[in-house]
This record gives C-alpha cells, structure tokens and sequence, in this order.
C-alpha cells in the first residue's frame, strides 16, 4: 500500500510546488514598502537649512496637518526634473512641503534653490544620510505624505504628475 | 547516533560562541547581515552606494549609544521590513525554513538506514 | 539584414525538422535492427539549422545591424569585437540560441558515437531529447525571437552593460551551458532507459562518460563566473549565495552524487533509483534555474530583461517535464531484488550512501534557502531574504563529517568492512588536529568551530596526499578529492586571514597604522572611447618591508550611463592584494578600501584541480 502512496504524494507536492511558482509569477518583483514597517513619523533633531539653529522634529511637524516631506539634493538629477511640481504643489494650501537636503553642499543647495525655486516651508538638513535612514529612505528623491504625524503614503524616487494628482486627492 | 550528538554539540557551540570582537569587527558583522536596498544583491558592508554609507554610519553611531546587534536589527526592521535582514530569524514564519532542511536530513538517514541496514523478511 | 530572416526561418525550419525526427524515430521503433539513415541526417540537419541560425545572428553582431532588435539593445558600435561577439549570447533571446545549440550538438553526438547499445533505447532517449528540443524551438519563436525588426533602423545601438565586458563572463556562459544544458542528455537517456528497463551495470559504463562531460563543464563554467565575480565586481567577494548563483550550484551538487553513484552502478548493480531520480533531478535543477532566474520571480543580480510571460511558458515545459519524468519513473521502475543482506557498515557501499545522504542534504538547503522567500511571499505576503548567515550555519557543522568520510571512504572495500592503514589513518588524524590548532593559536583565531573544520580539512587533505605515494589506481578521483581538500583549506584560511582597511583620503595624504601604511599619490583622468576614466595611484607600504603600486579605476560610462568601479588586484602566490575607490558625494576625499586576501589563486587552482580528476576520468575510458 505504502507503494502507491508514495507517487500520490509526489504528485501532490509538485502540484503545490507549480502553483506556488505560478502565483509568484503574478506578483511583481519591485519590492513596495511593506505595510508592516512604520507608520509614525521619526523623533529626531537637525539642524535648519538657512539658521543653522537645531531644530526639533516636533518644531517641524505639528499635529493635525499634511505635509509632504521631500529628500532631495544639487546633485541629484531626478530632483530637477521633479522639482517644478512641487512648486505647483507649493500653491496649494492644504499642504506644507518639508524639504530634507541630503548629504549637500550649502553653496550648491542654495544656488539650485535661487535657480528653481523654493517651494519648501522649512528646509532640515541631513549630511550623513542618517536621518534619512531614520525615515526609512532609500535614497534620493523620495518624497512621504504626512498627516497628524504619521506617514499615509512614501514615493520612491522622482514625483510624476499622476503621483501628484494622487496627493492632491488624498488630502482632500 | 553518536555522529548525530556529536555533531549536534558542535553546532550548538558554534552559534554560542562568542568572539571578543572590537568595534570594527562588530560594525563588519552587522553590516555584512543587511542589504543593501538600493543594490542588485549586495550586503551594505560591499557595497559603497550612498545609502550603504549612511546606513554604515547610522549603525556605528547606533554602537556607540550603546545598542546590540539585535537591537539595531530591530530598529532596522522597524523603518525597512524584515527584508532587509539577510540571517532570517528564527520566528514562526521561518521555522519551516530552518527546520526543513534537518528534517531532511533526519528523514533520509532514516531511510537510507531501514532500506540499507535492516536484514529484509 | 538578410542574416535575421535566414536566422529566423532556419528557426522554423528546424522545428519542423524536430517533428520529422520524431515521426520517423517512431516509426523505426517496431523495426529496430538498425537506425534508419534518414534519422542521423535528420539529427545532423537539425544542429546544422541551429548553427546556421546562430551564426546569423553572431553575424548581426558583429556588423552591429540595429535593425535587428536584440543587436540594438545589446551593442554599440564602439564595442571591441570581442564583446560584440559575446553580446550573442550576453542577452535572454541569444543565450537561448545557446541552450538550442548545446542541445541538438549534443544529442548528434550521442546518436553518431553510441555503439553496443541497444536501438530501441538510441531511438527513445532522442524522442525524449526532441521534447525538450521543440519545447525551446517554441520557446524562442513564440516568446524570444532573437531576429525581430525595427522600424526604422536606428542609427546606434543601446550598448552592453559595460560589467558585462570582461573575458572571463564573457566565456562563462557557453561553458556553463555544455555543463548543466548538456546534461539534457542524461536525462533523456534515463528516461530511455528506465521506460526500457535497461537501467543496468552496461548502462551505466556507457552514460558515465555523458556525466563526466557535463559535470567537467559546469564546473568550470561555475569557476569562471566566480572568477568574474572577484575580478569585476570590486567587493572581493567569489561566492554570495545569490540565487542567481545557487541556481547553478545546485544541478552541480546533484550532478556530483550522480557521478558517484554510476560509478557505483557500474561495478555492482545497486543504486539504479539514485541514478535514475538524480538523473532527472540534475536536469530538472537546470531547467528550473533557468526559470528562475528568467521569469522575474527572484530578485538579484542578473542582466536578463525579467518577463512574466517567458517565465509562465517556462514554468509550465518545466512542470510537463517533470510529471513526465515522474510517470516514468513510477510505472516503469522495477526496484533491483533486494540484497539478500544488508550493507557492512564500513564497506564502501555505505561510504557512497553517507555521501548521496549528505549531498542531498546540502542541495535542500541550497534550494529550500533560494526558493522559500517566494513560498513565503505567496503565502502571507512577507518578504524576508535569505543570505550568507543561512547558508553558512546549515552547511559548515556538516562539512566536518562528510571531509572526514570524503577521506576514509575510498580506502574502503565493497561487501566488507575492513579498513586497513589504521595506523596511518589515526597518526594523520591526530597530526591534522595539532597543526590546525598551531596554525589557528598562533594568529589568534581559536574558536573551536575553526580549529574542528580546518582539523577535518587537513585530514582529507593529507590522506589524499599520501595516496598518491601508495600504488593506487584510482588517480583521478584522487586528484579530484584533493583539490576539493585545497579548496575548503583555502577558502577556510583566505576567510579567517583575510584583513581591510577602509579610510577617507584626499589626494596626497597616507594613511597608517601598525601593519599598512597607504599613501595616495595623485589621479590621472583619461578620455577613452565610450568612457572617462579616472585613475588613483596609490603605493602601499607592508610591515615588511616591501611595496606596492596599485592603481584601481573609476569608469563613468556614457552609453549608457553607469559609473563602475574598478578594483585593481595584485595576485601573488600566497595573496591577493585588492584595493578600490569610490567618490564620496559632495566631498573632495575619496574612499578607499584596501584589502589583503591569502589564498585567493589557491582556490582557483583548487577548482581547477578537481576539475582535471573529472577529465582524466573521461580520458581513461579511452584506453
């Protein structure tokens, strides 16, 4: 008996082998942000862009508010490209945008500023990249929607304008 | 059976034993179990990416407060997801995949054992 | 132009040709005293149709026709014509032309060389080899034509990665295919033999020198793309358990247990189960490494272009294979009577069986740790990985027994347990144990996991030394298992010694400590055809004295634009000295990593070594 068993067995598990393979198949292979990873928005310090002074996060982002918080640099190519929606994003004022300049130069932020606007409300710096990784960034640009201190939603990489049709829905 | 105790004790002594590691082999051993996100399979301690800097820095400045590997690991998975680990954890998701391939192992020894070893009817 | 649309109808045309062999095979099948003539020419005008087709599109490549779509996105007039050449293969569509060439080339072979065996069996292992063949030949034409047109012809190509551009990958893919393609035939010939019942001590001398073949290539082909990775990718690293990588080493590991069981096969008629279900598996790991790693399903490092359709075409061939496979398996296997009695403990029989048991072990672990993230992502949609502290923890506290019966085993007899030597066995043994722990005491490494490994290690590694002095008339394996004793020696001492440092230096300042002192002399930067170059000079002072000149390289690529680093390695003997650099953002420092690595050339050589005991095992047939 223990025989045929056996094959039937095989069988099965091959059977569950296939359609394991087939479902994974479906599933695209970018890795999105998982929903387990955090949601409150990071207590941290730094120091302001223009002042210099050290700010805190909570002098940052108040409660009750949207915000949409964008790590960007001079360096960053995709960062031009996105950068004018943010400033038709700026005239909305629904929503604040909170600049995060990442491992930059002052004199090169700032001249990238002068050249394209500056659509940010406060601008925090980051020169080692850590307080980026506070967020759970991967890089530069990446942009998180913020309300009552929590992150809604994190773009990865350069803002498109279906991306901020999507922001301007969601605060509504 | 005595080769199965043996090599059991063995393997419990290698995941316990501790090496008297300075700061640098610590930061190595850390960086070497994560990956780097933004790198086609790579661990944050090959990798010069940008964001395998930071991440090197955060976790020297994360020693130095004082934290344990396991508590940087956790402040990772917290902000990355559990991806981000290459030593899975042995938790209730993974125990299949720890214990399957012993399980293998045990299962085939004691087959190869009865068909092999065992005088037939 | 015309050489895609020769390319592409010889495509057809040999499917077609794929159909007439299996007609007339079957057909010749109720009349089998002899092969029919047709079917040999049929075999040879299929390869013939394969050929033709890659030669067309090597010909594409070379004159860089853009009108020929894979030519465009994989080349750029400015390659060097060696890399053109290589970018045939270099891409999904072209490395497929490669599977279809090794296997038609082979089954040609297998039915022009194969003598005294029986038609019927000839006749059915190409019927199984013609599956898998025209499986491909609607793989390629239906989901990957290599000679599909554009409109208008661009005018320049979109380049080839330029990592991609190294001798070393370049041959990679072609050897590695001769390897795990090639054991296409073991498994079509199992297939055959089993549905025939011929699975036998006959049998097995003559698919013994198939296995040889397939397993010489794929372990050189696994050797050169570790190679490659040391040399090109500038961490340092040969070996990441990347499944991109762990799909290659695993048809090797079940290749390895079937190699040692048909040598088992061939003396007594035990292990026909093994040989017929590792057969199977070898192939069956191949396929599915290519599935894999083409269908988008695993993420890692690999440069084909990820497409959910190909990878469900693949899944399926792949599945109808492997029901097939098992149909055959259980209804035509008749288990060899049982032995009247059972295995002596220490005869060599059992030193086989320890093997299979302990190899089979490591490829689940291999192939559960590649394949569970995706079950797991299935399952409950949770992505974890699975990397080296996995792989390192379940297969290293095994290695010590299966070094220590790699050592004993061959020195055992069949039916009987006797061992004789022992006094060389256990004076050896204790000499291993106390060189390892000097060695270990004295560079300040005894941890007892290490000294236990590199003990078993130098145990089979002095046993198969004295081996060669005593009259044995087995060199081959004896080569083969001493060059596997040098390669975990060296890979355990290049990763116990194996020292870095990492600094931030502008150009001009040294940096230094007790061992190492580095001075960073000046970049050069250069301008070369598709890329700017910029070149560190750095010269590094040892505690002993000498020094050396190591310049490694930035490349800032334009086309398309990538920046890759370029290590520069100083092999020696007994150590590779290794040294990058890479721009830090925003700073006028650069880092810098340099790191000193013994053994490296040894584990080359040790693959390399082991790789000649297989080929002079296929040479000894001939004598």
């Amino acid at each position: 008996m223990k025989k045929k068993l056996l094959p039937f067995f095989v069988v099965i598990i091959f059977g569950i082998v296939f359609i394991v393979f087939y479902k994974g198949l479906e599933d695209t292979n970018i890795y999105t942000p998982d929903l387990n990873v955090q949601k409150d928005i990071p207590i941290f310090n730094s120091k302001d862009f223009y002042s210099e002074k050290v700010l805190k996060s909570s002098d940052i982002f108040e409660l009750d508010k949207t915000y949409l918080l964008n790590i960007w640099s001079s360096w960053c190519v995709p960062c031009r490209q996105e950068h004018h929606l943010l400033m038709i994003l700026k005239e909305n004022d629904k929503i604040d945008i909170i600049g995060l300049n990442y491992k930059d130069n002052k004199k090169n932020a700032v001249k990238f500023l002068q050249e394209l606007g500056n659509p940010y409300e406060k601008i925090f710096i980051d020169l080692d990249g850590t307080k980026a990784i506070e967020w759970g960034a991967y890089g530069v640009p990446e942009s998180f929607l913020i309300y009552n201190n929590e992150i809604i939603k994190k773009y990865i990489g350069p803002l498109n304008e279906d991306l901020i049709s999507e922001i301007k829905y969601l605060i509504k | 059976m005595k080769i199965l105790k043996v090599l059991l004790v063995i393997f419990f002594l290698f995941s316990y034993s501790s090496v008297n590691a300075d700061d640098q082999d610590e930061l190595n051993k850390i960086t070497k179990n994560l990956r780097c996100l933004v790198c086609q399979g790579q661990s944050v301690y090959d990798s010069d990416s940008e964001f395998a800097i930071s991440l090197k820095t955060l976790v020297k400045q994360k020693l130095n407060e004082g934290l344990s590997e396991y508590q940087i690991y956790n402040y990772l998975k917290i902000k990355y997801g559990e991806w981000i680990l290459y030593d899975p954890e042995l938790n209730k998701n993974t125990i299949v995949l720890w214990l399957l391939p012993i399980l293998i192992f045990l299962i085939g020894g004691a087959i190869i054992f009865k068909n092999f070893f065992l005088k037939n009817k | 132009m015309i050489y895609s649309t020769i390319g592409y109808y010889s495509l057809f045309l040999g499917l077609f040709v794929s159909l007439l062999i299996v007609f007339f095979s079957v057909k010749n099948f109720q009349n089998s005293k002899i092969i029919s003539a047709n079917i040999l020419s049929f075999t040879f005008l299929q390869f013939f149709l394969v050929v033709i087709s890659f030669l067309c599109l090597i010909i594409s490549f070379v004159f860089s026709d853009f009108s020929n779509e894979i030519v465009f996105n994989n080349s750029h007039s400015t390659k060097p014509l060696f890399y053109k050449i290589a970018g045939t293969w270099g891409n999904h569509e072209g490395s497929l032309l490669l599977w279809l060439f090794v296997l038609t080339f082979f089954i040609f072979i297998f039915i022009l060389k194969t003598k005294n065996q029986p038609i019927k069996y000839k006749l059915l292992t190409l019927i199984f080899q013609q599956i898998i063949i025209i499986g491909f030949f609607f793989f390629l034409i239906k989901t990957s034509n290599p000679f599909n047109h554009l409109y208008p012809t661009p005018s320049e190509g979109l380049g080839l990665n330029p990592i991609l551009q190294d001798p070393a990958l370049a041959i990679h893919p072609p050897i590695l295919y001769l390897g795990y393609v090639g054991s296409s035939i073991i498994f079509s010939s199992a297939l055959a033999a089993t549905s025939l019942n011929l699975v036998s001590k006959t049998w097995a001398s003559h698919i013994k020198r198939w296995i040889l073949i397939s397993w010489f290539f794929l372990t050189i082909g696994i050797l050169l793309g570790s190679i490659w990775a040391y040399y090109e990718l500038g961490w340092g690293g040969f070996w990441f358990w990347d499944p991109v990588e762990n799909v290659s080493l695993m048809p090797w590991l079940a290749l390895t247990t079937l190699l040692h069981c048909i040598l088992v096969l061939e003396r007594k008629s035990i292990l026909s189960s093994w040989v017929i279900i590792l057969s199977i598996a070898t192939f069956t790991l191949s396929m599915c490494g290519t599935f894999l790693v083409r269908s988008g399903i695993l993420n890692s490092v690999h440069t084909f272009a990820n497409d959910p359709e190909r990878g469900l075409f693949i899944l399926i061939f792949l599945f109808i294979l492997i029901f097939l496979s098992l149909f055959i398996f259980f209804f035509f296997h008749k288990n060899e009577k049982k032995t009247s009695h059972s295995f002596s403990w220490l005869s060599k029989e059992t030193s086989i069986l320890v093997n299979n048991w302990f190899m089979m072990y490591f490829l689940s672990v291999v192939l559960i740790g590649t394949v569970y993230p995706i079950f797991l992502d299935v399952m409950i949609s949770k992505k974890i990985s699975v990397g080296p502290p996995f792989y390192n923890k379940l297969i290293i506290p095994f290695l010590i027994p299966f070094l220590l019966m790699m050592a004993i085993g061959p020195r055992l007899k069949w039916n009987i347990s006797k061992l004789q030597d022992e006094k060389y066995l256990i004076s050896l043994l204790v000499i291993s144990i106390i060189l390892a722990y000097l060695i270990l005491k004295n560079f300040n490494q005894s941890i007892l996991i290490n000294t236990v490994l590199v003990s078993s290690a130098f145990y089979l590694f002095f046993i198969s030394l004295r081996d060669f002095f005593v009259k044995n008339k087995n060199i081959s394996q004896n080569i083969a298992h001493f060059g596997f004793s040098l390669l975990i020696l060296s890979i355990l001492f290049n990763n116990l010694f194996s020292s870095e440092t990492i600094t931030n230096l502008k150009v001009g300042e040294t940096f230094e400590n007790s061992d190492t002192k580095i001075v960073f002399e000046n970049v050069n930067q250069k301008q070369e055809k598709n890329y700017k170059s910029i070149i560190a000079n750095f010269t590094i002072y040892n505690s002993n004295g000498d020094k050396d000149k190591l310049s490694p390289e930035l490349r800032i690529y334009n086309q398309p634009i990538i920046v890759t680093s370029e290590a520069d390695i100083k092999t020696t003997i007994m150590k590779d000295k290794f040294i990058v650099f890479n721009l830090v953002q925003n700073q006028d420092f650069f880092n810098v990593r340099y790191q000193v690595k013994p053994f490296m050339l040894w584990i080359w050589l040790s693959v390399i070594l082991i790789s000649i005991g297989g080929f002079l095992s296929i040479l000894k047939r001939r004598l």
